[in-house]
């Protein structure tokens, strides 16, 4: 199965979070750490590895910012 | 970055892949909440009013009026059938003939703020222009509410208005009016 990564604006981002979506914040962790979007959870981009994703459910959406 | 991210992802096997470019950035410009450590103290978010009354272009002037007026405000803003602000409906505007349309009285391209600027320095502006109240629309300039002077003077000493524009606890993006407890 080829998977294709979706680019999503806000109205979108609304509704997956409302669908129960795992939204991922991928900036460093003081980033995160000072302001992040409620119930993100943060895998920084250098960390963002099989074993840290492996919090992440497969079977629900998951939307990076 | 996030497009980095998202691909990672997907080669990680994830098949159900968003990726929303415009960040957090674009969420606190639409007023969203956000969690964190940081203190961005008071927004213009904190102090709009959602209430203000609307009305759309082709509507007649005088029903408007008895509509903004029973309301209990003197001013409605003129949004078109997508929530865009164009235009706005005070002072003069009322004298027209009651039968014109909204859009000949209307005032038209209001000026108009974003939620997530920092209140106390608006406040300073509204002051030194004796501004009694701006309209505060998202990115796209859809409406999100009214910020009037005197509740932003109020929240910015310290005190609460009668309603906010917040999001709302359990239903992250859907916003509704709240009172603030402090």
């Amino acid at each position: 199965m080829t998977a294709v990564v979706t680019n999503i604006d806000r109205t979108r981002m609304l509704d997956l979070i409302e669908d129960g979506a795992q939204v991922v914040d991928v900036l460093p962790e003081g980033e995160y750490t000072a302001q992040h979007i409620p119930g993100a959870i943060n895998i920084p981009l250098k960390r963002l590895d099989v074993e840290a994703t492996a919090v992440l459910r497969r079977d629900k959406p998951v939307v990076v910012y | 970055m996030s497009p980095r991210a998202a691909c990672r992802l997907e080669r990680h096997g994830f098949d159900q892949v968003y990726d929303y470019t415009a960040g957090i950035a674009d969420w606190k410009a639409a007023g969203l909440e956000v969690e964190g450590e940081e203190d961005t103290g008071l927004t213009i978010a904190d102090a709009t009013r959602p209430d203000i009354p609307t009305a759309q272009p082709q509507e007649v002037l005088g029903e408007v009026l008895e509509r903004t007026t029973g309301a209990g405000w003197d001013e409605a803003v003129v949004v078109d059938c997508d929530g865009i602000v164009v235009g706005r409906l005070r002072g003069d505007a009322w004298s027209a003939d009651p039968a014109t349309t909204v859009s000949e009285a209307m005032e038209l391209g209001p000026m108009t703020v974003r939620p997530d600027g920092q209140l106390r320095p608006l406040v300073g502006r509204m002051e030194k222009r004796d501004t009694r109240l701006v309209v505060v629309t998202d990115p796209q300039g859809r409406l999100i509410g009214a910020l009037l002077s005197e509740d932003a003077v109020r929240l910015a000493a310290g005190e609460a208005p009668e309603l906010v524009w917040r999001d709302c606890e359990g239903c992250p993006g859907r916003w509704a009016p709240v009172p603030i407890t402090r």
